[in-house]
């Protein structure tokens, strides 16, 4: 028993973010309802679901873009432990969204400063919370240009007349450059094609991986959450219908509106 | 709102004209008294909290919007009977601007209006700040197009409220970032942003950013009007103002690098005039008080003349 050298028991981390019976209701439809989950450290949660079974009502919910109706959502704030996002003061949250909480718009115009060029879009979190020297705001933006890709000469460009697949790298560079531990991603690959979707992903993959970044991602495209999810929540009309490991919702779905998700993608 | 006594009548140089109070169908300076009242409610609101834009129900002027309807309705709502006013327009006291809405106080108020600026009680001026010092009891008065710094960076103005209140600024940096990275330098030469006692990003109205440096712990009671958007600030006297910067690309009040070709004045803002069809140019100071008090006193330029002592 004693030769059995067990390591030392750490303690667990406690899970990043904490979701208990978010509800959100337009007049009287159901946005989303009942929907509970925890998220840890690391951690990557796939939502699925068709359009309309409130995917992004909870994405937006859960970032603070819309006010639940009732429920919790408690994250683990850095100074100050687990706190209540629902019910925190304004300036809070929006100093959360600013620093720990990023955002991946499906459209990159929605999160791109269009008139901006593409250092100024990634300076921006930057100079929201307090950097006030060029050069190392220039240094900060060329650096994460070149890990998502985009070659330095395009610095001073703006967002336009970047192809879409550049404009969505332009807006994970944005996002991620204070260091986030939490992503929000509302349909990321929403809109490219296959091959550019495809590096993305791979993009996105090796970022989550390498920074130990948790990440909320909403889509209706099974092979992303195959590739960067550990975990899956199916809905259907604004609710939870199955959760579980990814793989196992996938490879053995158990509700029927999961099977019949499943066996809609197409085989090539 | 100027408790200032009469000035000596030999002071006033021009248009001496007693106060009028007989003719009891028309209104001191225009408005009626209760917008004055509104207006100098928002004054005063504008005045307790430095930089702080202030909603006001501005009112339709006999001039059309972007000719100083915000800066006429303060002056008017500031002006009593005993005030003298003066009126710059880009710092010149004779140019379109200035002379239409000087006639119109005289019409309108009867007060008495100088171009000398340590006359004045009351200066409306039109982007620029005068280059002589303004002393406590003086009021100016900066006509205001659009008051918002945020608003081509963020057109929501919901949001612009929003990023007021809760202090933020980032964006105005984004704005200045751009600038260098695209001219190698900041290069937003007027409405240069500027933050009031560490609180409020202001818009200072599209006065050169030479002026800057003058805004800050100035003696004067500072008022900007915008009349098209509504909106009323003001800096109470000795009020810090601080243009934004970067560490590595300091604020620089920057001027032409010339003299001025009438005054010899190395200090004063300068306007650029072209001549001739040959390239020939001359700068001259953009306030012409300050220049013609100097040449006054015997300075000369380049391509001035000496004058005789007038004074």
């Amino acid at each position: 028993m004693t030769l059995h050298s067990t390591p030392k028991p750490q303690t667990a981390p406690g899970p990043l973010l904490q979701v208990r019976g978010l509800e959100k209701r337009y007049g009287s439809r159901i946005g989303c309802t009942d929907v509970s989950f925890d998220l840890f450290p690391g951690e990557v949660m796939g939502i699925v679901g068709e359009s309309g079974s409130g995917k992004s009502t909870l994405l937006n919910c859960l970032a603070g873009h819309l006010t639940p109706d009732c429920g919790q959502v408690i994250f683990d704030t850095r100074t100050a432990g687990p706190c209540d996002t629902v019910t925190m003061g304004e300036p809070e949250r929006r100093m959360l969204s600013r620093t720990d909480w990023a955002f991946v718009h499906q459209n990159p115009r929605d999160g791109l400063r269009m008139g901006v060029s593409a250092g100024g879009n990634v300076g921006e979190r930057l100079m929201a919370v307090g950097a006030r020297h060029y050069g190392n705001i220039r240094d900060q933006a060329l650096d994460w240009l070149s890990r998502v890709e985009i070659a330095a000469e395009r610095i001073d460009d703006r967002p336009s007349a970047f192809s879409g697949g550049m404009q969505q790298r332009l807006q994970i560079a944005r996002n991620l450059v204070t260091g986030p531990r939490l992503v929000f991603m509302d349909e990321p690959t929403g809109g490219l094609d296959v091959s550019v979707q495809a590096r993305l992903l791979d993009l996105l993959r090796g970022l989550v991986r390498r920074m130990g970044l948790s990440a909320v991602i909403v889509t209706h495209d099974l092979a992303v959450v195959r590739l960067l999810a550990d975990r899956l929540m199916v809905m259907k009309d604004g609710r939870v219908v199955e959760a579980g490991l990814t793989d196992q919702v996938l490879d053995d779905p158990q509700h029927g509106y999961t099977q019949l998700l499943v066996s809609s993608v197409l085989q090539v | 709102m100027s408790a200032q006594t009469h000035p000596a009548s030999g002071q006033i140089a021009q248009g001496q004209i007693a106060p009028i109070h007989t003719d009891q169908a028309y209104n001191f300076a225009y408005l009626d008294e209760e917008t004055k009242r509104m207006i100098r409610r928002a004054l005063l609101k504008g005045l307790a909290v430095p930089g702080y834009q202030v909603p006001f129900a501005s009112r339709e002027m006999p001039m059309p919007y972007g000719w100083g309807t915000g800066g006429v309705q303060v002056t008017a709502a500031c002006l009593t009977p005993d005030d003298v006013l003066k009126v710059i327009d880009q710092g010149a006291d004779d140019t379109t601007n200035a002379v239409s809405i000087r006639k119109f106080f005289q019409r309108t108020a009867g007060v008495a209006t100088t171009e000398q600026t340590t006359v004045a009680t009351v200066i409306q001026t039109r982007h620029r700040i005068p280059e002589t010092d303004l002393s406590e009891g003086q009021i100016l008065v900066y006509q205001v197009p659009i008051p918002e710094p945020l608003r081509f960076l963020e057109p929501r103005e919901t949001e612009t409220r929003k990023m007021h209140s809760l202090e933020e600024y980032g964006l105005m940096h984004v704005r200045l970032y751009e600038d260098i990275a695209r001219h190698g330098q900041i290069a937003t030469s007027y409405a240069y942003p500027v933050k009031v006692e560490g609180r409020y990003v202001m818009d200072p109205s599209p006065i050169p950013k030479f002026d800057n440096p003058k805004l800050s712990q100035n003696a004067a009671i500072q008022l900007f009007g915008a009349g098209r958007e509504q909106r009323i600030y003001a800096l109470p006297p000795y009020t810090d103002v601080v243009s934004l910067d970067f560490e590595d690309h300091p604020f620089q009040a920057s001027k032409a690098d010339h003299a001025c070709d009438l005054c010899g004045s190395n200090t004063a803002y300068l306007d650029e005039v072209i001549i001739d069809d040959a390239g020939g140019r001359m700068f001259v100071c953009s306030d012409t008080d300050y220049c013609s008090t100097r040449r006054a006193q015997g300075h000369v330029g380049r391509l001035g003349t000496a004058q005789e002592h007038v004074a």
